[in-house]
C-alpha cells in the first residue's frame, strides 16, 4: 500500500512546477511559512504512525501462515491475552498519547507565535464581502488619504498589515493561501486577519466559505510590492479619475453618468457616486474583471458589460440593453480609468 | 425464580411466596406445552404478518423494517453517488461549462444531505434494527410500532427531498445550510424550507429508531448476556443510539429556528435584529460533529464482528474496545468548535478544542490496535468481509491522521473548507464507514436472504472500490493544498489543479463501477447464489443460532448465554429458556446489567396506525413549509392517529396459555 510520504511526493514535485499563485506552498507570508513548518512536523509524525500501523497489519497478515489448521477457533485463550500484546497495547496507548500531546503543544505555540507576528500592524485595510466581490478601504485617520478600491489589493512587502473583515450579506471567507490562512467575514461581526508578506509577487485569493451561486467566482488579487512601488501606487490611486480625453470616452462617461451604471458604481471626482457596486475610479489598473472571473482586457470588458449574466450567472450586475455604439463608448471610457 | 439480592431486612419470603402462589392460581395456569415442529408451526402462526398489502404496511417485524431501511438507504446511496459523478464530470476539466453554477450548488447540497441524512445514519440503524434482536437472542425489538413509524418518517423525508429536487425546487444551500445564506433574505423561495423539513423528518425518524435500539439492547438481551458479554456491535449501537438521542435535539432546535425565521418572521439568526449568524454554526456542529461518530461507531462494531469471526478468536481486549466506544461517544460532544476555527472566536479558547479533537485519536488508535492484535494473534481468513476490514484500516487511518492535522488551528486555517478537508472526511466516512458496511452486508447477506454472495465478484468489487477510492480521493489532498476551495462549481486553469481533478474524476467512475458490481452481485446472489449453510462464516454470535433467513419469531427457544462467544463455546448444545407463551407474542425481558430474566412482556400486534400517524405527521411537516397554520391544523389528524395507535386493545382471555 502507499506510504503517505511517497504518495505526497508527486504532489510536492507537482507543486514546485507552479508559481504558487494560489497555493499553501507559496511561502510568501510569515503565517504561511509557519504553516509549512508545522505541516512538515505533522506530516513526519503522522507518517511514522501510519507506517507503524501498516507494518503491524502486514506482520499480522504474514503471521497467519504459521498455523496449519486455519479454521480452529481459539476460545479457551481469550481471557488470557498474549503478554506481548498487553504490553503492546499499553505502549501503543502511551505512544499515541505522547505523540498527540507533543503535536498539540507544537500547534499551540505556532498559533501563539502567529498571533504575535503581526501584533503591531502598520497598515489597516477594511475588506467587506459582498455577493460576489470584495470591497476594500485603506483606512487612514486623514479622510483625504482614505483609499477606496475593490477586488485587488496592494500591500508593501515586510509591512505587517491588518485586514479588518466585514460582510454586507452572507458569510464569506478571506483566503490568501500563499500568504496566510483564512478568516471568515460574518455579517454583524467584525473579524480580522494579519498578514506579513515576505516575498513580492502577485497572489490570488478566493472566498472559501460557500456564499451562494457564484461562490466559485469570488476571487481577488493581492500584489505584494516593494515599499516605493506601493507608495507610487497609493499616490496614483488617491487621484480622482482622469477626465475623458477623447470624444468616444466622453460619450462613454456621459452614458454612465446618465444611466443605471451610476446607481451602483462610484467614480471619484465625477458625479457618478453609487455605493452598491465595486468602485471604478481606477478600474482599468486592476488585473481582473468581476472579482477574478475574467482577465482584464477590452474584449472581456465588452462581453462583461454586454451581458454580465452570461459571464457570471447570478451576479448582481444586471444586463442593461445598450446600443453597440454606447457599449463601445463605455468600454473606451472605462479603459482610461488607470 | 430469582433471588432478591437487594431485599431489605424485613422481607418475609414465606408470605411473599404464598401471595405469589395464590396469584398464580387465580390468574392463570399453564396450558399445553409444545415442542419440536408443533412449536415452530404454532410460533409461525402467532408471529405471522397479516396478509395483503395492508399487512405489508402494518408490519412491526424488525427484520422486515430493517430490510426496508437497508434497501431504501442503498437506493439513496446510489442516487447520492450519481450526483457525485455529475459533480466529478463538471470538475474533470477547468472552466467547464457542462453544469451551471446554480445546478452544481444543488448537486453538492443534495449529495451531502442525501449521504449524511438519508444514507449513512439510516443504513446503520437499518442494519442494527435487523440484526440486533437476532444477535441478542430475542424475538422483537422494543417498541416495534415506533420502529415502523420511524421507517415511514425516514422514507417520507427522503421522498420530500428528492421529489423537490426532481421538481427543480431542491435545496441549494449546502448540507450545512449556514445562515444567513439559508435565511429568508438570501434564499427566497422554498428550497431552504424543503431542506429544513427534510431534516425534521430524519430527526424524528432517527430519534425513534435510537429509542427502539436503546430499549432493545438494554432490556431484551437473552438471559445471561450480561453487559460484559454483549457483542461489540451491540455496544457500538448502544453508544451510537444514546449519541443520537443527545445530538438530534440540537439540530431539531436550529432547523426549527430557521423555519420560524423564514416562515413567521422571528429573528434568531438576523444580526441586524440582535440575532446571531454564529448561533446556527454552534447548534449545527453540536449535532454535526457527533453525527460523524454516529456514522463511524456502528462501523467499528462491524469491524469487530468481522475481525472476530475471520480471525477465529475473540477481539483482543474487549473492555478496552468498549471503553474506547464510550469515550469516543463522550468526546464527540466536546469538539464541535473545530469546525469554526475560521470564524474569529477567541483564539486561546480554540486550543481546548484542538486538544479535545486530537484526544479522539487515542480511543480510536486503541481500537485499531485491538483489531490488529486480534489479527496478529489469530488466524485470519481473507474472505471478502475481511478484505474490507483490511481496506478499512489502510484507508481510515489516513483519514484519522489528516483529522489530527486539521484539528490544529494553524493547519486548519489553511486547510479548512478546501479539498484537503473533502479528502479527509471521505477517507473517514467511506474508508471508515462504507468499507465496513460493504463488508458487513456481504457477511450478513446469507443471514438476510439465505444465500451466499459470490466470492469472486466480491473480491473483484473490493479491489475496484479500494483502488478507485484511492484514485478519487488521494489527489484531493493535493488539490486542496494547491488552493482549491470546497463547493466551487469551477476552477481556473493554470493553478495546477487540472491533473488532480482529472484523476479524481476518473477514480469516481471506477468507484461507481465497483458499487454497480456490488449491487449486481447482490441481485444475482439473491436469486442464484449458493444456499447458505447455518453458520457460513463459523461465527460466534447468536444471530447464527437460527435458520437463515430467520423465521418470523426469530428463535424457537430464547437462548441462554454463558460467555461472550456462545456459539463457539457451546457448539450445538446452546441452552435455552422454556416457558414463554407461543399462542401470543411475548418477549422475555431481562435486567439491564446482569440480564437476569425479569418480565414476560406482550409484543404489540401489527398496526396500520404508525403508518397513518407518519402520514399525518408528514402532511403537517410538508404543509408547514407553506403556512405556519399547518402546525395548528395538522396537529389534529396527528393527534387522532397517535391516540388510535395507543388505544388500549381488548385484553384477550387465554385461560390456558400455550407455552413453548
Amino acid at each position: 500500500m502507499k506510504l503517505a510520504t511517497l504518495a505526497f511526493l508527486p504532489a510536492l514535485l507537482g507543486a514546485c512546477s507552479y508559481q504558487h499563485y494560489q497555493s499553501v506552498f507559496g511561502n510568501a507570508g510569515t503565517d504561511d511559512h509557519q504553516f509549512l513548518t508545522l505541516f512538515a512536523i505533522f506530516m513526519a509524525v503522522c507518517t511514522v504512525m501510519y507506517v507503524a500501523v501498516i507494518a503491524f497489519l502486514i506482520v499480522g497478515i504474514l503471521r497467519r501462515r504459521r498455523a496449519g489448521e486455519a479454521n480452529v477457533v481459539e476460545t479457551g485463550r481469550h481471557h488470557r491475552a498474549h503478554p506481548l500484546m498487553r504490553a503492546g497495547l499499553i505502549g501503543w496507548g502511551a505512544v499515541v498519547s505522547i505523540g498527540l500531546m507533543a503535536l498539540a503543544i507544537t500547534s499551540f505555540f505556532t498559533d501563539r507565535s502567529m498571533a504575535q507576528s503581526a501584533a503591531h500592524p502598520r497598515l489597516s485595510i477594511t475588506v467587506t464581502g459582498n455577493q460576489w466581490w470584495w470591497d476594500a478601504v485603506y483606512n487612514s485617520a486623514d479622510a483625504s488619504q482614505t483609499l477606496h478600491t475593490a477586488n485587488e489589493l496592494h500591500i508593501p512587502v515586510g509591512v505587517p498589515t491588518r485586514i479588518i473583515l466585514r460582510s454586507n450579506d452572507v458569510i464569506h471567507s478571506f483566503w490568501l493561501p500563499s500568504l496566510a490562512g483564512k478568516q471568515d467575514l460574518i455579517p454583524g461581526r467584525e473579524t480580522d486577519i494579519s498578514i506579513v508578506p515576505k516575498k513580492t509577487g502577485i497572489y490570488r485569493g478566493q472566498c472559501a466559505e460557500y456564499c451562494g451561486a457564484q461562490h466559485a467566482n469570488m476571487a481577488f488579487v493581492v500584489n505584494v510590492d516593494n515599499y516605493p512601488d506601493f507608495i507610487n501606487w497609493w499616490r496614483q490611486q488617491l487621484q480622482p479619475a482622469p477626465a475623458p480625453a477623447t470624444p468616444l470616452a466622453q460619450a462613454g462617461f456621459d452614458y454612465i453618468a446618465q444611466h443605471q451604471c451610476s446607481m451602483c458604481h462610484n467614480i471619484a471626482g465625477t458625479p457618478v457616486g453609487g455605493q452598491v457596486g465595486p468602485d471604478l475610479t481606477h478600474f482599468a489598473s486592476r488585473r481582473t474583471l468581476a472579482a477574478g472571473t475574467l482577465p482584464m482586457s477590452v474584449g472581456n470588458l465588452h462581453d462583461w458589460i454586454a451581458d454580465p449574466q452570461s459571464v457570471k450567472p447570478g451576479t448582481k450586475m444586471p444586463k442593461i440593453p445598450m446600443e453597440e455604439t454606447d457599449l463601445r463608448a463605455v468600454v473606451a471610457y472605462l479603459e482610461t480609468l488607470k | 425464580m430469582i433471588e432478591r439480592a437487594w431485599g431489605d431486612g424485613n422481607y418475609d419470603r414465606e408470605a411473599d411466596e404464598e401471595r405469589l402462589a395464590k396469584e398464580r392460581r387465580t390468574i392463570s395456569r399453564d396450558g399445553p406445552k409444545l415442542t419440536g415442529a408443533k412449536l415452530e408451526a404454532r410460533l409461525a402462526r402467532t408471529w405471522a404478518r397479516p396478509p395483503g398489502f395492508l399487512g405489508w404496511l402494518a408490519t412491526v417485524d424488525h427484520k422486515e423494517i430493517g430490510r426496508r431501511y437497508i434497501v431504501t438507504a442503498l437506493v439513496f446511496l446510489a442516487l447520492g453517488g450519481v450526483l457525485a459523478l455529475l459533480m466529478r464530470l463538471q470538475l474533470a476539466l477547468p472552466e467547464s461549462g457542462l453544469i451551471s453554477a446554480a445546478r452544481f450548488n444543488e448537486l453538492f447540497t443534495m449529495h451531502g444531505s442525501t449521504m449524511m441524512f438519508l444514507f449513512a445514519v439510516p443504513v446503520m440503524e437499518g442494519v442494527a434494527v435487523y440484526i440486533i434482536p437476532l444477535m441478542l437472542g430475542t424475538r422483537a425489538t422494543g417498541f416495534p410500532r415506533l420502529n415502523s413509524f420511524s421507517y415511514y418518517m425516514y422514507l417520507f423525508g427522503g421522498l420530500l427531498l428528492w421529489v423537490a429536487f426532481a421538481l427543480n425546487i431542491g435545496p441549494d444551500i449546502g448540507w450545512f445550510a449556514y445562515v444567513p445564506l439559508s435565511g429568508p433574505e438570501f434564499s427566497p423561495g422554498k428550497r431552504a424550507d424543503i431542506w429544513a423539513q427534510m431534516i425534521t423528518f430524519t430527526e424524528v425518524s432517527a430519534l425513534a429508531a435510537a429509542v427502539v435500539l436503546v430499549c432493545t439492547i438494554l432490556k431484551t438481551r437473552a438471559p445471561g448476556m450480561t453487559l460484559a458479554r454483549m457483542p461489540l456491535f451491540a455496544w457500538a449501537m448502544l453508544v451510537t443510539s444514546v449519541m443520537i438521542i443527545l445530538a438530534m435535539p440540537s439540530i431539531a432546535l436550529c432547523s426549527s429556528m430557521l423555519i420560524s425565521d423564514r416562515l413567521v418572521g422571528t429573528q434568531f439568526y438576523n444580526s441586524f435584529e440582535h440575532g446571531d449568524a454564529l448561533l446556527w454554526q454552534h447548534l449545527f456542529w453540536f449535532f454535526g460533529h457527533p453525527e460523524v461518530y454516529i456514522i463511524f461507531l456502528p462501523a467499528t462494531g462491524f469491524v469487530s464482528v468481522i475481525t472476530e469471526t475471520f480471525c477465529r478468536r475473540p477481539v483482543f481486549a474487549y473492555p478496552v474496545v468498549v471503553l474506547a466506544l464510550i469515550s469516543t461517544g463522550i468526546l464527540a460532544f466536546g469538539l464541535w468548535v473545530h469546525h469554526m476555527f475560521a470564524t474569529g472566536l477567541p483564539r486561546v479558547g480554540y486550543s481546548f478544542y484542538t486538544a479535545a479533537s486530537m484526544s479522539v485519536a487515542i480511543p480510536t488508535g486503541l481500537q485499531i490496535f485491538c483489531w490488529l492484535a486480534t489479527m496478529w494473534d489469530g488466524r485470519p481468513r481473507f474472505q471478502v468481509p475481511m478484505l474490507y476490514v483490511v481496506g478499512f484500516i489502510v484507508t481510515f487511518v489516513i483519514g484519522g491522521l489528516t483529522g489530527v492535522m486539521v484539528a490544529a488551528v494553524p493547519l486548519d486555517l489553511q486547510l479548512h473548507d478546501t479539498y484537503f478537508v473533502v479528502a479527509h472526511f471521505h477517507y473517514v466516512l467511506i474508508g471508515g464507514a462504507v468499507f465496513p458496511l460493504l463488508g458487513i452486508l456481504t457477511y450478513w447477506f446469507p443471514k438476510i436472504t439465505g444465500r451466499m454472495m459470490s466470492e469472486t465478484l466480491g473480491k473483484i468489487g473490493f479491489w475496484m472500490i479500494f483502488l478507485g477510492f484511492q484514485l478519487t480521493f488521494f489527489p484531493m489532498h493535493w488539490s486542496g493544498l494547491l488552493g482549491m476551495p470546497r463547493r466551487v462549481y469551477t476552477y481556473p486553469a493554470g493553478l495546477g489543479l487540472e491533473l488532480p481533478n482529472l484523476l479524481s474524476s476518473i477514480g469516481a467512475f471506477v468507484v461507481a463501477m465497483a458499487v454497480l458490481l456490488f449491487v449486481l452481485n447482490g441481485l444475482w446472489s439473491y436469486f442464484r447464489g449458493a444456499p447458505a449453510p447455518p453458520n457460513p462464516w463459523g461465527a460466534s454470535t447468536l444471530e447464527w443460532a437460527t435458520p437463515s433467513p430467520p423465521p418470523d419469531y426469530n428463535f424457537a427457544h430464547i437462548p441462554v448465554v454463558e460467555s461472550r462467544t456462545p456459539l463457539w463455546d457451546t457448539k450445538d448444545k446452546l441452552p435455552v429458556v422454556t416457558g414463554l407463551r407461543v399462542d401470543d407474542k411475548e418477549l422475555l425481558l431481562t435486567t439491564v446489567v446482569a440480564a437476569a430474566p425479569d418480565l414476560r412482556e406482550p409484543v404489540p400486534e401489527p398496526s396500520l396506525w404508525p403508518f397513518i400517524a407518519a402520514c399525518a405527521t408528514g402532511i403537517l411537516f410538508v404543509a408547514s413549509i407553506f403556512s405556519p397554520w399547518a402546525i395548528v391544523f395538522g396537529a389534529i389528524p396527528t393527534a387522532i392517529a397517535m391516540a388510535a395507535w395507543f388505544w388500549p386493545s381488548q385484553v384477550k382471555r387465554h385461560p390456558e396459555p400455550v407455552i413453548g
